[in-house]
């Protein structure tokens, strides 16, 4: 057994080594070439930074924020309805909610979005309560409605079909044993991929840039722009990725932990 | 209760597509009997139990309960099996619930009974099935036996006036059948209207009114434990009993 184990551990290492190689050669490289004075200079200048504070918190953060959380109402509240069309029995209620699903996701969101602010205006000349959170989060909520449905739906699958009998067997109407038997269990089931959903949400806020802004409904990626043109400089880039990342890090990481623990609790 | 029989089946046919499973059973349980119906996997039992409380729909046929026609469209379902109490094999507690919610739940949305009269309700349920202590535990903490046993205890905080039992101990290690069978004899002592799925012959014989041996989607034979059991008159009964006494 010894003499076959050697030879292959000694080209494991060969290999290794490669790699290694590889990494010192593209960091030397980058230390050599790079132009950090350069780099410090665009994208790490405090006094640029020091500026976009405390707005970069107090507006931009909050907006983003703000944005974030009615999205995620409006498409949650949107996708439980489309999780329940989409197991009706009635027919035509089960193709408007395939339909819907497969339109929203096959769409950009950005398309969604400029349908909403610009597209409906002009064509009915209606008004979009809100101003630029309003429309945008109607259009990012009616998105998310869409992806959030088919995890909604396929967490009331998981759930055994006993639970619905029993509750039923003990006079519960189809409604009330939804909504106290089986609801809390699928969503403790899909906590994890809606959190997915949300991190993805902070993101695509991002795209209220399009729908144009007052100062004070900016979120944080059209602040970045804003301070960037003003400063002529790309500091401010830096310091919203960090925003975000502080927002974002805490979410992903509470949705390993959660997948984790429900992976423990399935024995 | 009223004078009519708490369960009437009329000529009840059901198919799961092309697979006939009930083919014409024809059915009657007056009040506090306890029937134990017995037969081979795939015989139509457990189907005609769940056809009872419409848990499955029948394809044709009636199911009168306390006389009303639970096949009606317009009959209310709901009321109906707030009547009849189950308990499945999978005992089918409400995991993400303690013991007591699964217990006054049913009766706080369907009963509409106060808090204090539910929790009244299930404490007492509790304390017949041996299980006061565990009143704050979680499901999934107990044991296979305390589970139906709480299962028992929250079908019966429903008041129902008849319960039926579809298999309650195939899903238990043996040495927890006996606490589960052991409250089953006492709501039968109690004169509960029973029907039971079962296949624990010692239990079919020594409680049950009578037997109903089910095959191929028919009733076979029927009739008092000590007929149906020690002298069967139908060959397809005797091969079953011997082949269930075998192990």
């Amino acid at each position: 057994m010894r003499t076959v184990l050697h030879p292959t551990r000694r080209r494991v290492s060969w290999n290794r080594l490669t790699l290694y190689g590889v990494l010192v050669v593209v960091v030397a490289l980058f230390a050599l070439l790079g132009d950090f004075e350069k780099i410090q200079r665009n994208f790490f200048k405090i006094d640029v930074a020091r500026q976009m504070f405390p707005k970069v918190l107090t507006i931009a953060a909050k907006n983003t924020i703000i944005a974030t959380l009615l999205s995620f109402s409006l498409g949650l509240v949107l996708a439980l309805g489309l999780a329940i069309m989409k197991r009706s029995t009635i027919r035509p209620y089960r193709w408007f909610a395939t339909g819907y699903i497969e339109l929203f996701r096959g769409l950009p969101a950005l398309v969604t979005i400029i349908l909403i602010a610009f597209g409906l205006p002009i064509a009915f000349g209606w008004k979009i309560p809100g101003g630029t959170l309003g429309k945008g989060c109607i259009g990012l909520g009616i998105v998310a409605a869409a992806y959030m449905a088919e995890t909604i739906r396929a967490g009331i699958e998981a759930v055994p079909r006993g639970q619905m009998e029993a509750a039923r067997s003990l006079g519960m109407s189809k409604g009330t044993a939804m909504t106290f038997v089986v609801l809390p269990q699928a969503f403790r089931i899909i906590i994890p991929p809606l959190t997915n959903e949300l991190v993805l949400l902070i993101k695509d806020t991002s795209l209220f840039f399009v729908i144009g802004t007052t100062p004070a409904s900016k979120e944080l990626t059209k602040f970045a722009r804003d301070s960037m043109t003003s400063a002529i400089n790309a500091t401010p880039l830096t310091v919203v990725a960090l925003v975000y990342l502080i927002i974002t890090l805490p979410l992903t990481y509470m949705v390993r932990r959660l997948e984790r623990a429900a992976g423990k609790g399935r024995r | 209760m009223n004078e009519a029989p708490p369960i009437e089946i009329r000529d009840l046919h059901k198919s799961f597509g092309k697979l006939e499973v009930l083919r014409g059973i024809d059915f009657e349980i007056a009040a506090g009997e306890v029937v134990c119906i017995i037969g081979p996997s795939g015989s139509g039992k457990s189907t005609l139990l769940r056809c009872v409380n419409r848990l499955e729909e029948p394809t044709a046929g009636t199911v009168l309960v306390e006389g009303e026609d639970m096949t009606d469209p317009y009959a209310d379902v709901d009321a109906l099996r707030s009547k009849i109490g189950m308990v499945f094999q999978q005992f089918n507690l409400f995991p993400h619930l303690d013991v007591l919610k699964n217990l006054t739940i049913a009766q706080r949305k369907v009963l509409k009974r106060s808090e204090e009269e539910a929790v009244d309700v299930a404490t007492r349920m509790l304390e017949r099935v041996g299980l006061s202590d565990k009143i704050a535990e979680y499901p999934l903490r107990l044991s296979g036996g305390q589970q139906q046993r709480v299962a028992i205890a929250r079908a019966l905080c429903m008041n129902p006036d008849m319960m039926l039992f579809d298999e309650p101990t195939s899903a238990l290690d043996p040495e927890l059948i006996g606490e589960v069978l052991d409250v089953m004899r006492l709501l039968a002592s109690e004169g509960m209207t029973m029907i039971v799925v079962t296949h624990e012959m010692g239990f079919a014989q020594h409680v049950a009114d009578r037997i109903v041996f089910m095959d191929e989607g028919v009733i076979v034979e029927q009739g008092p434990p000590e007929r149906v059991l020690l002298d069967p008159q139908h060959e397809r009964t005797r091969l079953f009993l011997r082949a269930v006494k075998h192990d």
